[in-house]
């Protein structure tokens, strides 16, 4: 890369700045006191079917997202391809599941789904336990939105040495905090609506404009090494690429609305028709996914590894550069700088969710329940916007001071976390068979195993091989860590209720699911 | 639950196709048929996306709740 690309900077300078804007007009939207938590940390609950299509889009479809999954494409091929049959079978599962704590938490006023646990089992440590995987899934994410901005400043030639190299993003991040802190949840939802549209015009330029370039679909698809094409099948009592591809979608989808950023989104919504109409919605995003995931194949087609001008790009972020060198070599430098935009302000949305997220977590879940089971609404949200800070704040550290690639295998690891909590909040919302003691017990026992089988893979990947009857069966680590966790939740329910150890309280009744 | 309701309850069957549609595998493990140039494998998961749409959707419409 020689020297700053001014053209597309500005253009990025000008979108970035407009937004900022947004981020602090939106206070004044449907204007409330925004002292209360579920108006800064849930806008009230009043976000309806099209606000919340952008703002869960914008917040699930993130940044990071953007710049990985062609990333994967580009490295590993069709394996990388498993985040649409992920995108797919999630919505069935919202649909189903996610009503349901849609009208508990309305009635009963729960913030976040670790509120829920504790109201539902009457245990503040299952809460805890809850609450703190979610705050734990969510930092390191967080941390990685910012490697998006990174490689599109990378990518414009924005560059210092020393901590002038960090500038930009420490200036970017001090917008967004400033104004999530001022504005809660309506910020990134006002945000999304413009993230959102410069996104759509984006990947469909390149889905355009790039094939044309390259001589069609026919002709990128040809480019692809025909190993990568499709996944390997099964052989030698090995279910290879088959079983890995199935899990990681399966896994995926079940952990993608247990993280705390979803939830808070799903919990914004006015109502519990609004989730059921955008289960149908959402998938126009990824449609988006998919398309954005076949830039990977372009970045191959075009060669952009080889071209020299984009050399340095990938010495510093690897397969990550491989769309922005994608963008710079099909695009004049404006629309590169739209593009750009659009990468860099769909990293701020996210980010905002889920600071907001842990914050909301933190302060009901820990703050409330364990230091000041008496403070007031206000005291309550204060503590919430300071909280936020200092969560995007630590994310920042982390990426500064931290190399990347802990970011990566501490997100890899958050997933495998996440999916741990299934049991209290999903089986949870069905029946309380399972015990609480039984439900904590299990929860260590999928931690545990989670990351010893990352740890086994060296947190470079998380298909760990498991063996079964003379099988070898490659498969997600967060969906067998699941099973064990699911398995050790009955035995000791079952053992616990057979002994007749008490159940705590619960302080919601069958009625208060429904509509 | 309402008579209306328990009797509309099995659309909910509907929501399982995705899942047999996308996590079989050798469903679609395929080159060919390409359509336009794209291999199977990516086109059928492709169609998956709106077929799921259209399923999400019809269950909501055929269940749908009165609204408070």
């Amino acid at each position: 890369m020689t020297g700053v690309n001014t053209t597309a900077l500005a253009v990025f300078s000008l979108l970035f700045g407009l937004v900022t804007v947004l981020g602090f007009v939106a206070a004044r939207w449907r204007k409330a006191d925004l002292d209360q938590l579920h108006e800064w940390g849930l806008g009230g609950r009043r976000f309806g079917t099209l606000v919340t299509w952008f703002l869960l889009g914008g917040d699930l479809y993130t940044a990071y997202t953007f710049v990985a999954v062609p990333a994967l494409v580009f490295g590993a091929g069709a394996l990388g391809f498993f985040a649409l049959p992920y995108t797919v079978i999630t919505y069935p599962f919202v649909f189903v599941v996610m009503p349901r704590l849609w009208s508990v938490s309305h009635r009963h006023g729960f913030i976040t789904a670790a509120d829920f646990v504790r109201a539902r089992f009457g245990s503040g440590a299952l809460a805890l336990a809850i609450a703190v995987t979610g705050i734990l899934a969510t930092m390191p994410y967080i941390a990685l939105q910012l490697v998006g901005i990174q490689v599109v400043l990378g990518a414009m030639g924005v560059q210092g040495s020393g901590w002038m190299a960090d500038l930009p993003l420490v200036i970017a991040f001090v917008i967004l905090a400033a104004y999530t802190y001022q504005s809660g949840l309506r910020a990134p939802a006002l945000i999304a609506v413009v993230k959102d549209a410069i996104i759509y015009v984006t990947v469909i330029a390149a889905v355009i404009v790039v094939p044309l370039k390259l001589g069609g679909y026919g002709k990128i698809f040809d480019a692809v090494p025909p190993e990568k094409l499709i996944l390997t099948p099964p052989r030698d009592g090995n279910l290879g690429q088959f079983s890995a591809y199935a899990t990681l979608a399966l896994g995926s989808a079940l952990a993608l609305f247990l993280y705390p950023h979803s939830m808070t989104g799903v919990l914004s919504s006015s109502g519990r028709a609004v989730i059921k109409r955008n289960t149908a919605m959402l998938p126009a995003y990824s449609f988006l996914l998919g398309l954005i995931a076949l830039l990977g194949y372009m970045a191959i087609a075009a060669k952009v590894d080889k071209a020299p001008a984009y050399a340095g790009g990938f010495r510093q972020y690897g397969a990550n550069f491989a769309v922005p060198a994608l963008f710079l070599d099909s695009f004049p430098p404006w629309f590169a700088g739209f593009a750009f935009a659009a990468i860099a302000i769909g990293a701020l949305v996210p980010a905002a969710i889920m600071s907001i997220a842990a914050a909301n977590l933190f302060t009901r879940n820990v703050y409330r329940e364990f230091l000041r089971p008496t403070c007031s609404g206000k005291e309550e949200s204060t503590v919430a916007k300071v909280v936020s800070l200092v969560v995007k704040f630590g994310a920042l550290a982390f990426i500064v001071l931290v190399p990347q690639k802990y970011a990566i295998q501490l997100q890899l690891l958050g997933g495998v976390w996440i999916l741990q909590t299934l049991p209290a909040i999903v089986v949870g919302l069905y029946t309380r068979w399972l015990h609480r003691w039984g439900l904590l017990a299990g929860w260590a026992a999928g931690m545990t195993i989670g990351t010893w089988m990352a740890r086994v893979l060296e947190f470079k990947g998380t298909v760990y091989p498991l063996h079964l009857a003379g099988w070898t069966v490659p498969g997600y680590a967060a969906l067998w860590a699941l099973i064990a966790n699911l398995g050790v939740a009955v035995v000791v329910s079952a053992a616990l209720g057979a002994l007749g150890v008490a159940r705590g309280e619960d302080a919601t009744k069958p009625e208060d699911y429904g509509e | 639950m309402t008579a209306k309701k328990r009797r509309r309850w099995p659309y909910h069957l509907l929501l399982i196709a995705p899942f047999v549609g996308t996590l079989w595998v050798p469903f679609y493990d395929a080159v060919e048929p390409k359509w336009g140039g794209v291999p199977y494998f990516y086109w059928y998961q492709f169609l998956w996306i709106g077929i799921g749409a259209v399923i999400t959707a019809t269950v909501y419409l055929v269940t749908r709740e009165p609204e408070p």
